[in-house]
């Protein structure tokens, strides 16, 4: 096959791979994407994803609904920043990074929010916190209040060291909650820590604050 | 290989199984066993509160001429409390504070129960809870919380605790109960289990529900039942959500305050006591004083816009001392219905709102300002 047309298919199939990743885009549907490696053969990608898709819907239910717009309803979430001022004014004609669209600001406040909802779904859920008492953080923390995530990192005196703000979720979790610790990296401590800065949206940093 | 130490987690389970075994044959006697071994834990570290079993000293009350307190009755409040097997830690702290009230010499005249004795207003949740308090020795008076109410709508706690609304006068003060956590119904048109109705008042961050309200048919009755004192008796109100506007999100709220203060307005001095909001909270609208009750289950942040000006906010919790912010404590009832609150924190001085403090409109007896304030 000569070079030319080899490029041209391979980056087609990396549109489409990308297209049907987008469209697709879920955080348990990208968890599973990344568990499942066969998603990246480029025949039958679509059928995959599709596939994916459903076994993902009899899963979870009760989540085929809008769940973003269904835990907005129960619960205050703060907005994303409003980034619509990009748009206004001269667009550089010679840079393409920073030419933004309408669509790119949609996006990115969805997808951030997005992240921001699912934390704000296990912050209320002592199931989903693997409570072993019944217990959820909003419990203490309506709307996330006193968690003070603007003041991390912090010499936290009952640990006798200094601690980031996953650090003190876990802490909570392990205690009033009675729950396992979560990896720092696992997506539902990625999104618990979206969640608690949102709420703190406007606050200063002040880091060492007590 | 057995392993030569049991695990924290195994002398967990093992003491909350022992605990629930004795819990069974509950009589006055093997009440205080339990829960003494309940707290043996927090003696052996030392951590027993001081003021906890000790009668409290009141520095002012008693001294100004002709202004000594008429009698005292004790307060519990906010246990929520879960079916055993789930979680024991709220139960524990139940019965903590039935034997601090149980230790108070002398007896107080009745106690007052909050509000919110279940978490998820479960048969379960409140037999274990009436279990508890049947070993107060001084008579039981008790309100309704939000979430004793809305699995059955108050099926099962009338039948262990009669009426959610009542009144009684007690050496010359007229007493009054509400039921202030009637909310319009939002679960029919989204067909909701009674469960997650229940579930969906229980979480106070929740805005699918509805703000608290008395309602038209109680404050009809309020009217009627007031009707024939004079403007001077002395009054204390009963509610579990605060009788004014303080912050809707959390239903530290009652919509309709506002027509429950105009029937209060004739009096000279009213005193309201509510649940619900887990803190140190005072507040003053004209001849009313507002005070709130500590909670036995935890603490609750302060709301973090509409604070009262007379609010003195007590030091944030320690979250690593899960009984911190906690407690119980005692109202000393004046001879014109105004009150001092004492509340008998478990891990804390006490502290006492008292009646002058309302009365200068903040400016005399200024209880002790907090060395953490909450941001
Ligand atoms: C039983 C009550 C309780 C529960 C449940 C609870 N916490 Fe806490 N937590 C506290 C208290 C009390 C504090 C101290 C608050 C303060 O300093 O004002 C605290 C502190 C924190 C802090 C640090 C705040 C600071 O000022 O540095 C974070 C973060 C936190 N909690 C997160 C969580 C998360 C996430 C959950 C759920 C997994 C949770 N908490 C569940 C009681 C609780």
């Amino acid at each position: 096959m000569p070079t030319r047309i080899r490029n041209v298919l391979l980056a087609s199939v990396c549109v489409i791979c990308a297209v049907v990743v987008w469209v697709a885009y879920d955080h348990s549907v990208a968890a599973d994407c990344a568990a499942g490696a066969h998603l990246t053969s480029a025949t039958g990608g679509k059928d995959l994803a599709d596939a994916h898709m459903e076994q993902w819907k009899r899963t979870n239910p009760q989540r085929v609904k809008d769940w973003v717009a269904e835990e907005k309803e129960r619960h205050a979430i703060m907005p994303p920043a409003d980034n619509s001022h990009l748009l206004k004014g001269e667009q550089g004609e010679s840079h393409s990074y920073g030419r933004f669209t309408e669509r790119d600001i949609l996006i990115w406040a969805r997808e951030a929010e997005k992240m921001v909802v699912e934390g704000s779904r296990i912050f209320h859920d002592g199931d989903a916190l693997g409570s072993t008492v019944a217990v959820s953080c909003d419990m203490c923390h309506p709307d996330g209040s006193n968690t003070h995530p603007e003041t991390y990192p912090k010499f936290q005196t009952q640990l006798g060291r200094v601690v980031l703000l996953r650090d003190m979720i876990n802490w909570c979790i392990e205690n009033p909650v009675r729950g396992k610790r979560f990896e720092p990296d696992d997506a539902k401590m990625r999104a618990l820590e979206a969640y608690i800065y949102a709420q703190r949206k406007g606050t200063p940093l002040e880091y060492g604050k007590h | 290989m057995r392993p030569k130490h049991k695990s924290v987690e195994t002398k967990y389970m093992q003491e909350r199984q022992a605990f629930y075994d004795d819990l069974k044959k509950l009589d006055r006697r093997s009440f205080l066993k339990v829960s003494a071994a309940a707290f043996g834990a927090v003696a052996a570290q030392g951590l027993l509160p001081p003021n906890s079993f000790q009668p409290v000293n009141l520095a002012y009350g008693a001294s100004a001429a002709g202004e000594s307190e008429s009698f005292r009755f004790a307060y519990i409040s906010d246990s929520h409390l879960y079916e055993k097997d789930i979680n024991d830690r709220f139960a524990v702290s139940l019965m903590r504070a039935v034997d601090d009230v149980n230790s108070l010499d002398p007896q107080p005249d009745f106690v007052f129960y909050g509000g919110d004795l279940a978490q998820l207003g479960q048969p379960k949740e409140l037999d274990l809870g009436a279990a508890i308090l049947k070993n107060l020795k001084a008579p039981l008076k008790i309100m309704v919380g939000e979430h004793d109410w809305f699995l059955d709508m108050g099926e099962k706690w009338r039948a262990l605790f009669g009426e959610p609304t009542e009144s009684w006068d007690h050496k010359g003060v007229h007493f009054v109960k509400l039921l202030s956590v009637i909310e319009e119904d939002f679960w029919t048109a989204r067909g909701m289990t009674p469960m997650e109705r229940m579930k969906t008042v229980a979480g106070l961050d929740n805005g699918v529900q509805r703000p608290f309200t008395v309602g038209a048919e109680q404050r009809e009755w309020l009217k009627k039942d007031l009707a024939g004192l004079a403007d001077e008796a002395p009054l204390v109100v009963f509610s579990h959500s605060p009788l004014y506007k303080l912050y809707k999100n959390w239903n530290f709220w009652t919509d309709d305050a506002d027509e429950v203060q105009a029937i209060l307005k004739r009096f000279k001095n009213v005193t309201v006591i509510h649940g619900h909001t887990h803190q140190m909270l005072t507040n003053r609208i004209g001849n009313i004083h507002f005070h709130g009750l500590l909670a036995t289950a935890w603490p609750w942040p302060y709301a973090p816009e509409g604070m009262p000006e007379l609010t003195i906010e007590m030091t944030r919790p320690d979250p690593f001392n899960p009984q911190d912010g906690c407690g119980d404590g005692e109202v000393a009832v004046y001879a014109d219905g105004l009150v001092d609150k004492i509340h008998s924190f478990w891990n804390r001085n006490p502290v006492t709102v008292g009646r002058k403090y309302t009365l200068s409109w903040g400016k005399e007896a200024v209880p002790p300002r907090p060395n953490r304030p909450s941001y």
